[in-house]
Formats: structure tokens, sequence, C-alpha cells
């Protein structure tokens, strides 16, 4: 054993290894250090927690935390709902699954930019279709992008709409596992569909369930394409996300504020997905 | 009545019944089909039928029949706009997305067979390392400030290396696990024969791990060509135009003519759809991948 250990060579993972750490884990650790100064990427200056402080007390920095916070909750919750209706009912006795399960997934596979851009000429105020097709049932729709308190919302739809078809898919992988004969019991107890969706198939899919639950919620808080593509973060602020607000420092050459941004996008991460990693995957070996 | 009646009359009843049913089934499916085409189909139509018109029909955003095929004259105009900013944009992305991937499969594939392989403490304290990176977001500035102390920054080479990076732990993940169900019992026997670590892996392994050297490359194929953010960040400058980032740009340059934007749009999407058309399962398979069994 200890013999066939030493055949399996770190030296086969140090190409890896040089790269993920120079590239991705070297800039991880130097973001705490920089967070915490004044810096032009020549010369920098220590200035402790300003940077910090000024992302709490700066209402248009403010307003990126808690977008980001709504924005990773929405669109993790539909995804879910929404994926694990349409998982059902793609796992159900179908003539057109296939094509309904590919026309569900494929906008996973779009670039962002040209859903973001597609989704601005549909939700246009006057000539979109979507409220077009709202006019012709008497409906005036609403400035989908243009509308401070909507913006973000309508971002976090199509986001949804681009997003659904992975948690789509995970969620039939997961239903598909269940044995049969847990649904052919159920039907000999007497239970109907209900009692079979909610007693069977949400208690046995729960890996998958929570899978999509972390892919989502992780995605949520790490977004910014689309809200760069849609709204540029507006209107005005009113739908900033904390990477956007990473993007928008940077480019005016605040880069300290920038890596703070960098940094609380971090501890948000760690402090939300990784115990929900750590809680989730529990349960799972419970089961 | 004879109870033969009465059984071939419940017989009759049930049938109805299950017809009945059917009938609603049928109806329930037309109506999601129907729905869920208007949901996630008219968006595409609505790229393609716009591709096709003239800039002032374009204009009006609606789905109605283009009276002008403009298709041909749009794509040669967005083609040629900006001195063929997209084919150098093309060239880029595909340059990108295939060298980053050749050095993906080799390097990934090494790393999850040891990760798989081994079971001790630091084994597993590296795999977490590379793993966590699925969750970690990006740190810019830092990001930019070592590529420009390597002389990387703005390079073609930086933003391989950069979106090697950000897949390494997704690829890694795939590879760990498929590895998990090869036999050991594989390498012991290779290893009886005289193999050491390395030609036991590229002798022995990396030829058993096809299918899922297919399944990272797809994905990371998509991802990394679709990518917009890393290009943006670590990849800026008039001449470092990827797709997408060409894509964006167009954006406020042809604000008011959608025909090319969504000529754009279409061009754009035509790689990944050429991917979906023929690997819909693999890429559904490497999505799913693991998400079951937790």
């Amino acid at each position: 054993m200890l013999k066939s250990k030493s055949v399996y060579t770190y030296t086969l993972l140090i190409p890896a290894a040089i790269i993920y750490g120079v590239l991705f884990i070297l800039p991880t650790l130097l973001s705490f250090f920089f967070s915490f100064t004044r810096w032009n990427l020549r010369e920098w200056e220590w200035i402790g927690f300003e940077n910090f402080m000024m992302f709490f007390e700066e209402p248009s920095l403010m307003i990126g935390f808690q977008n980001t916070l709504i924005y990773a909750v929405l669109t993790m919750g539909l995804k879910v709902v929404l994926g694990l209706i349409f998982a059902v009912f793609l796992c159900s006795k179908l003539k057109t699954k296939s094509f309904l399960r590919a026309t569900v997934f494929f906008p996973t596979l779009v670039s962002t930019i040209a859903v973001g851009i597609t989704f601005s000429a549909l939700m246009h105020p006057s000539q979109g279709l979507i409220n077009q097709t709202l006019g012709l049932i008497g409906i005036n729709g609403p400035d989908w992008l243009g509308n401070p308190s909507l913006a973000l919302i309508s971002v976090a739809f199509v986001d949804v709409w681009k997003g659904v078809g992975i948690a789509t898919v995970i969620f039939i992988a997961g239903i598909m596992s269940i044995p049969k004969d847990y649904y052919e019991a159920a039907k000999i107890d007497g239970g109907n569909k209900f009692h079979e969706f909610w007693n069977i198939t949400i208690p046995l899919s729960r890996p998958a369930i929570n899978t999509v639950i972390i892919l989502a919620f992780i995605g949520g808080l790490r977004t910014f394409d689309l809200v760069w593509a849609m709204t540029g973060g507006g209107p005005g602020f009113s739908s900033d996300l904390i990477a956007s607000i990473i993007y928008k420092q940077y480019q005016a050459g605040f880069y300290g504020l920038s890596t703070a941004g960098n940094v609380i996008l971090f501890m948000l991460v760690a402090a939300i997905a990784f115990p929900l990693y750590m809680f989730l995957n529990r349960k799972e070996v419970d089961l | 009545m004879k109870p033969q009646t009465i059984q071939s009359n419940s017989n009759v009843i049930l049938k109805k019944k299950k017809d009945k049913k059917k009938q609603t089934n049928i109806l329930v499916e037309a109506v999601v089909v129907l729905f869920s085409a208007v949901i996630f189909l008219i968006p595409f139509y609505f790229i393609i039928i716009n591709s096709f018109k003239t800039s002032e029909e374009a204009s009006r955003m609606s789905i109605s029949w283009p009276t002008e095929f403009h298709i041909i004259q749009n794509i040669t105009e967005v083609l040629n706009a900006r001195n063929g900013m997209l084919l150098l944009a093309y060239f880029n992305s595909t340059v990108i997305t295939i060298t980053s991937i050749v050095i993906l499969v080799l390097v990934c594939s090494m790393t999850g067979f040891v990760l798989q392989r081994r079971s001790d403490k630091k084994t597993n304290g590296i795999a977490f390392v590379f793993i966590s990176g699925l969750m970690v977001p990006t740190a810019i500035v830092p990001t930019i400030w070592v590529l420009d102390k390597l002389h990387l920054f703005k390079t073609l080479p930086g933003i391989i290396l950069i979106m090697v990076a950000i897949t390494i732990p997704f690829a890694i993940v795939l590879y760990r696990g498929f590895i998990a169900t090869i036999p050991r019992e594989i390498d012991e026997s290779a290893i009886i024969d005289g193999c050491g670590g390395w030609m036991l892996y590229f002798k022995i392994i990396f030829p058993l791990l096809k299918p899922i050297h297919a399944t990272v490359i797809i994905i990371s194929a998509v991802n990394i060509f679709n990518d917009f953010v890393h290009p943006l960040y670590f990849f800026p400058g008039a001449e470092n135009a990827t797709l997408q980032l060409t894509l964006y740009n167009f954006m406020s340059m042809y604000e008011t003519s959608w025909n090319l934007l969504f000529a754009n749009v279409l061009l754009i999407t035509i790689p990944p759809f050429i991917l979906f058309l023929f690997f819909n399962n693999r890429i559904v398979a490497g999505m799913t991948a693991g998400s079951v069994k937790g």
C-alpha cells in the first residue's frame, strides 16, 4: 500500500497547482491585503478599514450589498421552484419530452450578453414585445428596466429564464435516480400525486435540490454580466450589485475600494455559501 | 342483471374514465408545450427574424415577418465594422477557447487522478483548496497586478492562463468523479509491470478518460467561449477583441441598428447551438454529474 501510494506522485499536480496558485489563490490572498490600502497598482498606502467603512456608509455602495442579497435569494428561489415544476412535469409520460427539455435547457448555453441585449429589446417600455403583448389584453406594461424599483427584479427574471434549465436538468437527474418501487408503494397505500411529490420526490431528490440551491445562490451573489448588459447598474444605482460596483470602482481607478468590494463579496460567499454547503451536505449523509 | 353485464358495464365506465384522463393529459401537455414555446423560443425567433430585417424595420422591434430579407447585407456590415473587428474577435475567441481546453484537459486529469487515488489528510486539504474555487469569486484588481508583474496583462497567453485557472476547479471535480469509477486493479497491474506514476497516468489512465474528456471539453468550450467578465478585465484594448466584448461594444455603437446587433447575436449564438445539437446529452450529463450522489 505504501509503495503504491508513492506511485501517485504529487508531481502530477504541479502544473495545475502552479497555474491555479499563481493566478487564483495568490490574487485572492493579496486581495485581503490590498483592500486595506489606497492603491494605484504601483504604490500603496495603508489606510486601515477606510475602504470598508466607505462601502457601508456610502448609500450608492451600500445599495449594491442589499441588491446582491435580494438578487441571489430571488433568482435562487425561482430557479428551485420553477426548476422542480419543470422537472416533475418532464419526468411524466410526455410525447414531447426531449423537445421540451431541450427548449428549457438551450438558453443556458447562450452568451449572457446576447441574452441581455435581446431582453433589453423585448422589455422596451413602448415598443418591446412584452408590453405590446400586455397591451393586447389591456394592461399598460411598466418600464421594466427604466423604473428604479423594478429594474433589479426584471434582470432577475431574465436570469431565471436563462438559468432555470440547469436547475431543471439537475432535478430531472435527481428524480430519475429515485427507485420506482417507492411510487408503487405510495399508490398501494392510496397516496395521490401530491403525496408522491411531497413525501417521495422532494425528500429523495434532496441531493439534487441542495446542488441547485448552492449553485444558484453563489451564481446569484457573483452575477455581473447580465446586469451590466441590461441596465449598467441603473437607473441611478438601483440595480447595482457588488460585482458591478467592483467594476465601476476599478474603472474609476479606486483599486483599493474595488478590492474591498471583492473581499466583501468573498466574505458574503464564505459566510452564506460555505455553511450552507456544510449544512446541506451533512443532511445528505444522514439520508 | 347477470354479474357478467355488471362487470362489462364497469369496464366501459373505467375505460371512459381512462379515455377522459388521457384527453385531459394531452390537453395539459399541449398547453404546457405552447406556453414554454412562447416563453423560451420567442426570444430566439425574435433574434433571428430581426437580424433579417432592414434597419428601419428592425427598429420597430416586432416579430412580424420581414418585408425585405437583408441578412446577407447585415452580416457583411457587421463583419466589416471597425476594420473587421468581429473576425479578429472570432480568431481570438477561438484561440483562447482551444488553447485553454488543451491545457485544462492535460493538467486537470493529472490532478484529478492524484487527488482521487490518494486519500490522506494532506490530499484532502489540497482537494478542498482546488474545489473551493467553484465558490470563491475572482479577485479582480490583485489578479491584474499579478498578471502585470508577469508581463501577461492584456496578452493572449495571459487571458488563456486566467481561463484555465478559473475553470480548473470545475474540471478537477469532473475528472476526480470519473476516475473513482476506474478500478484500482488496473493501476496495480501496471505497477507490477513496472510503471511509474507518470507512465501509469499517460499510458493507462489518460486513454481511459475519453468520455469525461469529451464532457470537460464541451462544457468548458461553451463557458470559455461565452465568458464576458474575465476578458473584460484581463484582456482589454482595441486589438484584444473577443466575441463577447465585441458584442458588448457594438451595443453602444449600434444603438439604433437592432438588425446589425441581432445579426451579431446570431453569429455568436451559432457555435454553442452547433455544440448543443450534437452533444446535448453529454452537456446535460456533465452539468448534472455528481449532483445526484452529492
